[in-house]
């Protein structure tokens, strides 16, 4: 169902709970609870078709779209720390619609000092699931624009 | 071992990372290079630089005098009968390359058998598949026990199915584990079966003789010893050397060209192609000086005792696993932690400013073995120190604590 709050104030509300952490410690504190707090994912949707390309932690990635057109995404990771960097990125991003997601820019994780976890040598899949979700909402574009 | 002044000679040990001063404990993906070879690369830039071996000026004479001394050096370095069996490539994964095309193509046929192990690098895997779909040669590993060690029975029994060459590491980069090489060598020249040696892991802990050891082929990188990145080492005996087509061709290979035909340079240059890495090699020179000066023999002790050191407090964290727990290997710790994905490990420790490896450390047969997705490696060099370890284990205790 589409998410009342809009992708740039998802993201600020993200940004300003990270306003409050003091340290390194804290920070991926934060980011591992939410990795833990992440439902994981259906066994079901764990199959290859939506393994992530990433090198040391892998990352599942399942979308599906809402009747309102808006699209579902799904995401779980082996690694706790990279589940809770896609537990931010998926909340940003699910029950959005195509056009919005497609329009979008992601600064949260830039803006909260973790543009790290984007660079390929961490090879944690994270940077390869934000263009997979881009590619994933301009597929359903089109699908919807084709009905 | 004067730490201190050894420290000191390595000017990246004093940066800090995330405000933290840095411990370097990832020395076999790659070591830390010493002030004298950063300092013999600049000036070979800045006095001394040209293209080598064919100008008749003064800057390509002395050049090409300098590129060639580090051949002699580095065969002396092996104890190689010659400084022609000396070729220099862009690293171990290149000699591989040069090994899996020449070598294949001269003395292979099509369902010819190459023997490598379970725990090979993916440098001594991938280029015989390559050369596999080329000239129809097969794979056969020999595979390793749970502590991981070779598992010589079956090394024994494989031998006796029928193998043309053996192409087995002495250093496990993964696990440390150091094989009976010699051992190895002795059995597959008792059935005049070739064997080449991947020495990367060892050539910066122990002293390589290549006559002593046997083998026909030796492979290693400089960067791991010192040097800088780009240069590797392929040495092989110079009758087989001789009787091995071109890997590349292109300049300074070649002896007479026309475009009919060419023949070739002889050796080592009929295998180095295009314009060297001139400067690297020179710098490579001036690791290995630093290498012979310190000792290749108290390297390895001191290095064995941060070994041992770090073991020893390692095993106290409970549920830590060291995959080959023997003490007598390489200094290499891969470990895991409970269900704790390597990956979290490795990035709280570079938190802590602690630069370890984590994932499959290019060994993905090894990890499907072991049924794990990596390891966390730690992987000292003689320029570590027990305060070093201390921190190491204190922040990973740390690090565990905030993944529990």
């Amino acid at each position: 169902m589409s998410n009342p709050k809009s992708i740039s104030e998802i993201q600020q509300i993200i940004i300003d709970d990270f306003e409050f952490l003091e340290d390194w410690t804290e920070k991926y504190n934060y980011i591992i609870d939410l990795g833990k707090e992440l439902a994981p994912l259906d066994e079901q949707y764990k199959i290859d078709e939506n393994k992530v390309k990433g090198c040391q932690s892998q990352v599942w990635l399942h979308s599906s779209l809402n009747p309102d057109g808006t699209i579902e995404f799904l995401a779980d990771s082996d690694a706790i720390i990279t589940k809770g960097l896609i537990a931010m990125v998926t909340k940003v991003f699910t029950n959005q619609s195509p056009a919005d997601i497609l329009k979008s820019e992601l600064t949260f994780i830039e803006e909260i000092g973790l543009h790290s976890h984007l660079s390929p040598t961490r090879s944690n899949g994270l940077a390869s699931m934000i263009k997979l979700i881009k590619i994933y909402a301009s597929a359903y574009q089109s699908k919807l624009s084709n009905v | 071992m004067n730490k201190e002044e050894i420290r000191a000679d390595f000017p990246i040990l004093q940066r800090k990372v995330n405000g933290k001063p840095l411990v370097y404990l990832d020395n076999a993906a790659s070591s830390q290079k010493p002030l004298v070879v950063i300092d013999t690369i600049s000036n070979y830039y800045k006095h001394n630089y040209s293209n080598i071996h064919r100008g008749v000026h003064t800057l390509s004479q002395e050049g090409t005098e300098m590129y060639e001394n580090v051949r002699k050096k580095t065969a002396s370095f092996i104890n190689a009968v010659s400084q022609n069996e000396i070729i220099f490539t862009k690293g171990t994964t290149d000699a591989f390359n040069l090994l899996a095309h020449s070598y294949s193509r001269s003395f292979l046929k099509k369902g010819d058998k190459v023997l490598i192990s379970t725990m090979e690098h993916h440098a001594n895997i991938v280029p015989w598949q390559i050369a596999a779909e080329i000239y129809g040669i097969e794979l056969v590993e020999c595979p390793i026990h749970t502590d991981g060690t070779l598992d010589t029975n079956a090394y024994d029994k494989l031998l006796e199915t029928g193998i043309n060459l053996v192409s087995i590491t002495y250093v496990s980069n993964t696990l440390g584990t150091i094989n009976p090489i010699k051992e190895l060598i002795a059995k597959a020249n008792a059935k005049n079966i070739h064997f080449i040696v991947d020495a990367a892991q060892a050539s910066p802990h122990m002293i390589l003789d290549v006559q002593d050891l046997g083998c026909d082929f030796l492979t290693f990188s400089a960067h791991k010893m010192l040097g800088p990145t780009g240069v590797g080492i392929l040495w092989g005996k110079s009758e087989l050397l001789n009787q091995m087509q071109p890997y590349q061709g292109g300049g300074d290979m070649i002896d007479k060209v026309t475009i009919a035909k060419t023949t070739y340079n002889d050796i080592p240059h009929k295998f180095e192609a295009g314009t060297p890495n001139i400067a690297d090699v020179i710098g490579f020179g001036a690791a290995l000086d630093y290498l012979l000066e310190l000792g290749m023999d108290n390297i390895a002790a001191e290095e064995h005792a941060l070994l041992t050191y770090a073991s020893t407090q390692l095993k106290t964290i409970p549920n830590l696993k060291i995959y080959n727990e023997s003490s007598q290997k390489a200094p290499v710790i891969s470990f895991n932690v409970g269900e704790i994905h390597p990956y979290d490990i490795g990035v709280l420790l570079d938190q802590f400013g602690i630069a370890i490896r984590t994932g499959h450390h290019c060994t993905q047969p090894l990890m499907d073995f072991y049924s794990i997705p990596g390891t966390c490696r730690a992987s000292f060099a003689f320029y570590n120190t027990t305060s070093e370890i201390d921190y190491f284990v204190e922040s990973l205790i740390k690090t565990i604590a905030i993944l529990s």
